[in-house]
């Protein structure tokens, strides 16, 4: 039987879709104008923040109110708690983009490092985690999602070997100093947004069968060497 | 920037009651209400909104079903009660004045009751009972106003091919439509339900809550439930009644998520009532 109230659910639901949609473009706009030089893309990306900003705001006002007069129980309370995390997850995301498109706009001042290939390779990897893990959200693809958590640690590896080819930079010439930390920080932010995919995964696997795999052996994704110090614990 | 998962309502809740309805069908102002020597309602002053849904919530005893029941004067056939102070008022209208017409009233505030008590007549005769008191005659039109009811009461799919079995012969779910059909018949303006769905199980009340949400495009719905997930799905505004004493009036999204006043608080939380 159908409910007055399941559009509300619905457009949760697209609310949601809709914000994973921005931050995908943020993250990718940021990438793109980091690649190209594009400054101006880069402020526009800063600029858009505002919106991701606004969709976590409403999805969360949005949950709380649904909970309080909707009383949801099994997977529609799952779906509302979810929606609620993954949202936060993409807000983050958000602001990964606008870190990086910031450090974007200070490095255009100077001649590039090196030519950008892994950079945007983990990028590519990190954006397409983010995506199956939001299609995980459409179509309830639970292989999907286990597979995001997996692929968390290629982008790791990654960010690790970047770490230490940029300290090499680094230590050879000084004056490479503050364009190899800019670019360690895109690394980070790079390697944080894949986490965040991570948790996204986490959390749609969790309302499919609404068993918590975080912590469990199924999604074993961190490498267990200590050597990279530019990775923190995740929160 | 206000955060997000509280209402900016929250810091300043004293000041919301009693909230601006626009467009109010029915003012109630200052009303104390008698039975005999005991006083069941306390200076109760709200207004309901045109075609929006208003609950009235609280624990047995706290005078809900009297106050519904000035509504349309239904308490006048109760001996010694009475309306000590106040006056309510219907489009501006004092409906305890001497000129007013009581079966004219209640044509025009129609009531479905916590028992659905359809007569022991067939589906037909149940929903048309109004309208022939009221001396329609004119077949065409009868068949028409049953059609119309009882698909206003999402019952028709249900029952349109044995309009002539007994009312008696439904399910209690169906009962409780057919009802609403037989008030929904004689087109009232307001609505007043006194726990419709207490004697309904889940699906059927289900049926009844979405029949509601279709109802309050064309009427002005009162209910009184003890069923406080029903009022925060069903209602537009909720009103809290502890001890013939409107407590807290507002909007049902406040009221759920951010009473303003304690007693409210551990109601809505179950904690008492
Ligand atoms: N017909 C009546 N005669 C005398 N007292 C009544 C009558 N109906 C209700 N009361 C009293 O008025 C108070 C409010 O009752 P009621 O309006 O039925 O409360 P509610 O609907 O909230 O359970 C109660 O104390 C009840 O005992
Ligand atoms: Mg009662």
């Amino acid at each position: 039987m159908k409910r007055f109230f399941d559009s509300e659910l619905e457009l949760f639901r697209s609310k949601l879709i809709l914000m994973g949609e921005s931050s995908v473009r943020q993250v990718r706009d940021a990438m793109k104008a980091l690649v190209e030089g594009d400054v101006a893309l880069a402020q526009r990306v800063v600029a858009a923040d505002d919106e991701v900003d606004r969709l976590e705001i409403e999805i969360d006002e949005e949950a709380v109110r649904y909970m309080t007069l909707r009383s949801p129980v099994a997977t529609e309370l799952r779906l509302v708690i979810v929606g609620m995390k993954a949202s936060h997850d993409l807000e983050r995301v958000g602001d990964e983009a606008t870190n990086i498109a910031k450090r974007v706009v200070r490095l255009a001042a100077e001649p590039p490092l090196k030519p950008y290939v892994d950079l945007p390779r983990m990028a590519g990897i990190a954006l397409e985690m983010l995506r199956d893990a939001l299609d995980c959200f459409l179509d309830g693809d639970e292989e999907k999602a286990l597979a995001v958590c997996r692929r968390d640690a290629e982008v790791d590896a990654i960010n690790r070997q970047l770490y230490r080819e940029l300290s090499s930079f680094m230590v050879e010439k000084p004056v490479t100093i503050s364009r190899a930390l800019e670019l360690m920080f895109i690394s980070k932010s790079i390697e944080r947004i894949a986490d965040h995919a991570t948790n996204i995964a986490e959390e749609m696997v969790y309302l499919s069968r609404g068993k918590d795999i975080r912590h469990s052996d199924e999604v074993k994704r961190h490498g267990t060497s200590g050597e990279s110090g530019a990775s923190e614990p995740r929160r | 920037m206000p955060s997000p998962l509280l209402p900016s309502s929250l810091g300043s809740a004293e000041g919301r009651n009693p909230p601006v309805v626009r467009r109010p069908v029915i003012e109630i102002a200052d009303l104390d209400f008698h039975y005999g020597t005991s006083q069941a309602l306390h200076d109760i002053s709200l207004s309901i909104a045109e075609k929006e849904v208003t609950a009235f919530i609280g624990p047995s005893g706290c005078g809900k079903s009297t106050l519904l029941r000035c509504l349309n004067r239904m308490n006048d056939l109760i001996d010694g009660a009475r309306i000590s102070r106040g006056a309510i008022r219907i489009r501006g209208v004092d409906i305890h004045q001497r000129d007013v017409e009581v079966m004219e009233l209640r044509k025009r505030v129609g009531m479905v009751f916590q028992k659905s008590n359809p007569f022991p007549k067939s589906i037909y005769e149940n929903v048309v009972y109004g309208l022939r008191l009221q001396g329609v005659r004119d077949k065409t039109r009868l068949d028409e106003a049953v059609e119309t009811s009882l698909r206003g009461a999402a019952l028709w799919d249900e029952v349109k091919d044995r309009l002539h079995a007994s009312g008696l012969s439904l399910s209690g779910g169906q009962q409780q439509r057919l009802c609403i059909a037989r008030t929904i018949a004689i087109e009232p303006e307001v609505i007043l339900m006194d726990e419709p769905c207490s004697a309904l199980d889940p699906i059927a009340t289900a049926k009844v809550e979405e029949l509601i949400h279709q109802l309050k495009l064309r009427y002005t719905i009162v209910i009184v439930t003890h069923n406080m997930q029903q009022a925060a799905r069903c209602s537009d505004r909720t009103a809290f009644f502890y001890l013939g004493k409107l407590i807290e009036f507002a909007p049902t999204k406040d009221i759920f998520m951010t009473p303003s006043n304690p007693q409210t608080e551990a109601y809505v939380s179950g904690r008492f009532g």
